[in-house]
C-alpha cells in the first residue's frame, strides 16, 4: 500500500532580511517548491528540507548565524534537528 | 616558545546542554518526590529524563538577543502604525470587530499560557523541558504584552475593547475559549502540555494563525500583521516544544499512549470547537476574504496534521476519531455561529452584520453543498426584516453545553436541520451537551464540569448583577442590571450599520481625503 | 470516572435547583425552526401552568416567526431529553413531571419555517 509521503514545510517573512534566506533553501532543496503569500513565503518539500548556513553566508557576503532566521521564521512542519551548520526539518527521522 | 592550542569550539548541541542540563542536579538531602510532587500523578510514567531531545538549542543569551531584536522591530512599526493614525488604512471599520474579538478572546489565553508554562518550569522534572517551559512562558507573554499593546492604538478610537479583562471572567461567549483554557491549566503537567504545546500550538495553531494575520495584511492592518508575525516567529520553538514532549512520553513507556491518545483526542474536539470563533471570523468578518474556513481547514489540518498523524502511527496513536465529526461540520460551522452571534447581538462586545448580496455569493462558491441551501434563506429573511425595521433579534437566552459552553446551534452531523443534544446524569442532576464528544469528556471528569459557571445559568442564579442589587424592587430590569455588571457599553453592541464606530470611521477617513 | 487529583476532589454542582430562588431552568427548543439558532432557556416556577409557558415566555420567543401564529397546539409533538413527552397544557409543569433542566422540544407538523427551509 503506497501512503502519501508527508511533506514539510518552513514560512518565513517576505522581506529584506529573508530574500537570500529563501533563494539559499531553494538553491539547497531542488525538490522545494515556494507557495508566496502576502507578507510572508512558505517553502514546501516532500520529506526533508535543509538550511545550510554556508550557502547563506555566501549569498549575504557574511557570516550567517542560523540562529538568526528565529526573528522571521512564522511556522514549520516537521521534527526539527539543529546544529551549527544546519537546520533540518523532516518527518523522515 | 609558547605553542598556540587552537580552542575547542564546543557544538551547538553541546553548548546547550552545558548551559541548561549542566545546571541541572539530583537532589540529596531532599527527595526528588518531594521537590516535583506534580509529575506522576497522572499516570504518565517516565523512567529517563535524559533521553529527553532538545527541540531548539537557544542558550539564554542567544534568546535574549534574537527576542530582543524581535521587540525592538515590532514596537517601531507599532508606533509608526499609531502615529499615522493606521487605523484609517483599513479596508473597511467591519474589520475592527476582528481585533475586538483578538483582544477580548485570545489575547487573555497568551496571559493564561504564560501562566500555565511557568508552573510547568517548576514541577517538569527534567531540566531540558523546564528550560523549554521557562522560554515559552516569557514568550506568551511577551504575546499577551505585545497583543495589548497595539490593539490599544484601536481602543483609543473604536468601542469593545477597554474592558476586555473585565469581559474575559464575565462574558457570555468569552466563557467559550476560558473554560478550554481552564480546563487544561487545571489539569496536571503532562496533559497541559499535551494540551495546549501539542493539540493547541501544533495541530491548531495554523488554524488561528492564517485567518487572522492573513486577514489582517489582506485588511490593511498593518498593526496586527505586526504582531502576529512577531508572536508567529515564536511559534515555531513552542510547535517544536509540543512535538517532543508527545514523542518524549510516547516513547518512554508503552503504558503512557493510551493516556496520551485519550487526553489528543479530547483537547483536538476542545480546540475545535474554540476555533468555532475563528471560522466564524474568517467567512462571515473580514471585509477582503483570504480564504474560507474549509479551505483553512485543508490546508492546514488535512494536509499539514495528516503528516503529523502518520508520523506518530509508530508509536499507536491514531488521528482522533472526532475528526470526522469535524469533516461533517466543516461546511456548516461558521454558519452557524454567525446566526447565533447575529441574533445575539445585544450582548456581544463586538458589532455584527448581515452579508452582503456579494457576501453571500463569495458563501455559495466556498460552500456549495450547504450555504444555499440552510443558511442563505435565513440571511435573505433577516435582511428583508432589517429592511422593514424590524431587524430579528432573539429574545430568549440561550441553551448552553455544559462542556464547551457554547450556544447549542450545533447541528446533528449529517441532518443539518436538527439541533444535536445530548444528555447526562451525575450525582442527582443532569447536564446537556452539543455533541456525544463534548458529553464523553464529561463523562470522563464530571467533578471536574458540573463546577462549570455556565454564563446563562449564573445570570438565572443572580449572580450576574452589581454588588448591592435588589432584583425584587419596583422597576428592576434584569437586562439592564446584567449589562451594569458586564461592564457592557451598549454603543458596543448591536449591528455594525447605524454604529458609532462606523460613523467615527466614515467621518475621521473622509477628514484624511478633503480639506474641508 | 472520579478525576485523577492530588487530594480529595469533591465539588457541589454549581447549577443545583436550590441555587435558582424557588425557580427551575427549563429548556424549550422548536424543531426545524433554525432562524432560532438554539433552544431557549428560563428559570421559572415548577408551579407555573403549562400553557402560561407556551403563552408566555415561548411567545416572547418564538413569536418573531410567521409560523407561530398558525400552530395548533393540538398537533405538536414533544420530546423531553430526547424522549417522548405529552404534555397537559392546564397542569403545572411539576405536574408534567418537568424536573429541574430538563430540555423539552416540540414539532409542529406542516410548519416547515421560512420558504418551507426549516429555518
Amino acid at each position: 500500500m503506497t501512503r502519501a509521503e508527508s511533506s514539510v514545510f518552513l514560512a518565513l517573512q517576505a522581506n529584506a532580511d529573508t530574500r537570500e534566506l529563501v533563494e539559499a533553501i531553494l538553491a539547497d532543496n531542488p525538490h522545494a517548491t515556494l507557495d508566496e503569500q502576502p507578507a510572508m513565503v512558505r517553502i514546501i518539500a516532500p520529506g526533508t528540507l535543509t538550511v545550510h548556513a554556508a550557502t547563506v553566508a555566501e549569498l549575504l557576503g557574511r557570516d550567517y548565524d542560523l540562529q538568526e532566521m528565529q526573528v522571521n521564521l512564522i511556522s514549520l512542519s516537521g521534527r526539527v534537528d539543529e546544529t551549527d551548520e544546519t537546520f533540518t526539518i523532516s518527518w523522515a527521522r | 616558545m609558547d605553542i598556540q592550542v587552537a580552542k575547542k569550539k564546543l557544538g551547538l548541541k553541546e553548548r546547550y546542554a552545558l548551559m541548561t542540563r549542566g545546571l541541572g542536579w539530583e537532589t540529596t538531602y531532599q527527595n526528588m518526590d518531594d521537590v516535583f510532587p506534580m509529575d506522576s500523578f497522572e499516570g504518565i510514567r517516565i523512567h529517563d529524563w535524559e533521553a529527553w531531545e532538545d527541540p531548539f538549542r537557544l542558550t539564554m543569551d542567544s534568546y535574549w538577543k534574537y527576542q530582543a531584536e524581535k521587540e525592538r522591530k515590532l514596537y517601531a512599526i507599532v508606533d509608526a502604525f499609531a502615529q499615522n493614525n493606521g487605523h484609517l488604512t483599513v479596508s473597511d471599520a467591519r474589520y475592527i470587530n476582528t481585533v475586538k474579538l483578538f483582544i477580548n478572546a485570545l489575547a487573555p489565553l497568551e496571559y493564561q499560557s504564560h501562566r500555565g508554562f511557568g508552573h510547568l518550569g517548576r514541577q517538569l522534572r527534567g531540566v531540558g523541558p523546564r528550560v523549554a517551559c521557562l522560554m515559552q512562558s516569557l514568550d506568551e507573554l511577551r504575546h499577551a504584552q505585545t497583543q495589548i499593546h497595539a490593539i490599544s492604538n484601536y481602543n483609543r478610537y473604536y468601542n469593545g475593547m477597554a474592558e476586555f479583562r473585565h469581559h474575559f471572567d464575565y462574558m457570555p461567549y468569552l466563557q467559550v475559549p476560558r473554560s478550554f483554557f481552564e480546563d487544561a491549566t487545571a489539569a496536571g503537567p503532562f496533559e497541559f502540555i499535551t494540551a495546549i504545546g501539542f493539540s493547541f500550538e501544533y495541530v491548531l495553531t495554523n488554524l488561528v494563525f492564517v485567518p487572522f494575520i492573513s486577514g489582517a495584511a489582506y485588511n490593511g492592518d498593518m498593526g496586527a500583521m505586526t504582531f502576529g508575525f512577531s508572536a508567529q516567529s515564536d511559534e515555531a520553538r513552542h510547535m517544536t516544544l509540543g512535538l517532543e514532549v508527545i514523542k518524549f512520553m510516547l516513547e518512554q513507556d508503552p503504558a503512557n499512549v493510551p493516556i496520551v491518545q485519550k487526553w489528543l483526542n479530547k483537547w483536538t474536539w476542545r480546540g475545535v470547537r474554540v476555533l468555532t470563533l475563528v471560522a466564524m471570523m474568517q467567512d462571515y468578518m473580514l471585509p477582503k476574504r483570504v480564504m474560507s474556513w474549509a479551505e483553512a481547514w485543508e490546508i492546514y489540518f488535512e494536509e499539514n496534521c495528516g503528516a503529523l498523524f502518520r508520523d506518530l502511527e509508530r508509536y499507536g496513536i491514531v488521528m482522533p476519531p472526532c475528526v470526522e465529526q469535524v469533516r461533517k461540520e466543516r461546511d456548516h460551522l461558521s454558519h452557524m455561529a454567525w446566526s447565533q452571534f447575529y441574533q445575539g447581538r445585544g450582548t456581544n462586545d463586538f458589532h455584527t452584520w448581515l452579508p452582503s448580496a456579494e457576501e453571500m455569493d463569495w458563501l455559495s462558491a466556498k460552500y456549495p453543498e450547504t450555504f444555499d441551501r440552510y443558511y442563505r434563506p435565513r440571511f435573505e429573511y433577516w435582511a428583508k426584516l432589517e429592511a422593514e425595521g424590524k431587524p430579528f433579534e432573539a429574545t430568549g437566552m440561550p441553551m448552553q453545553c455544559q462542556l464547551c459552553q457554547i450556544p447549542m446551534f450545533f447541528t446533528e452531523p449529517g441532518e443539518p436541520l436538527v439541533l444535536a443534544q445530548r444528555h447526562r446524569h451525575h450525582d442527582g442532576e443532569q447536564y446537556h451537551f452539543c455533541s456525544e464528544y463534548c458529553a464523553e469528556i464529561f463523562d470522563d471528569e464530571p467533578e471536574k464540569y458540573i463546577q462549570s459557571k455556565i454564563p446563562v445559568h449564573q445570570i438565572f442564579q443572580g449572580k450576574q448583577f452589581p454588588e448591592g442589587t435588589d432584583p425584587t424592587a419596583e422597576g428592576f430590569n434584569p437586562g439592564a442590571a446584567v449589562g451594569a455588571f458586564l461592564r457592557l457599553d451598549p454603543a458596543s453592541t448591536g449591528n455594525f450599520v447605524g454604529s458609532e464606530d462606523e460613523a467615527n470611521f466614515n467621518m475621521w477617513r473622509g477628514l484624511t481625503r478633503s480639506n474641508d | 470516572m472520579p478525576v485523577n487529583a492530588l487530594k480529595p476532589y469533591s465539588f457541589p454542582a454549581e447549577d443545583a435547583e436550590a441555587n435558582f430562588h424557588g425557580a427551575r431552568l427549563v429548556y424549550v427548543g422548536w424543531d426545524r425552526h433554525l432562524m432560532f439558532a438554539t433552544p431557549y432557556a428560563w428559570p421559572l416556577p415548577p408551579d407555573l401552568p403549562f400553557a402560561a409557558m407556551t403563552q408566555g415566555p415561548m411567545a416572547d420567543a418564538f413569536s418573531q416567526h410567521p409560523d407561530w401564529a398558525k400552530i395548533d397546539w393540538a398537533a405538536a409533538t414533544w420530546t423531553k431529553n430526547g424522549e417522548a413527552f405529552v404534555p397537559d397544557f392546564s397542569a403545572s409543569l411539576a405536574d408534567n413531571g418537568i424536573i429541574h433542566k430538563d430540555s423539552l422540544r416540540f414539532t409542529t407538523p406542516g410548519l416547515t419555517g421560512i420558504g418551507g427551509l426549516g429555518q
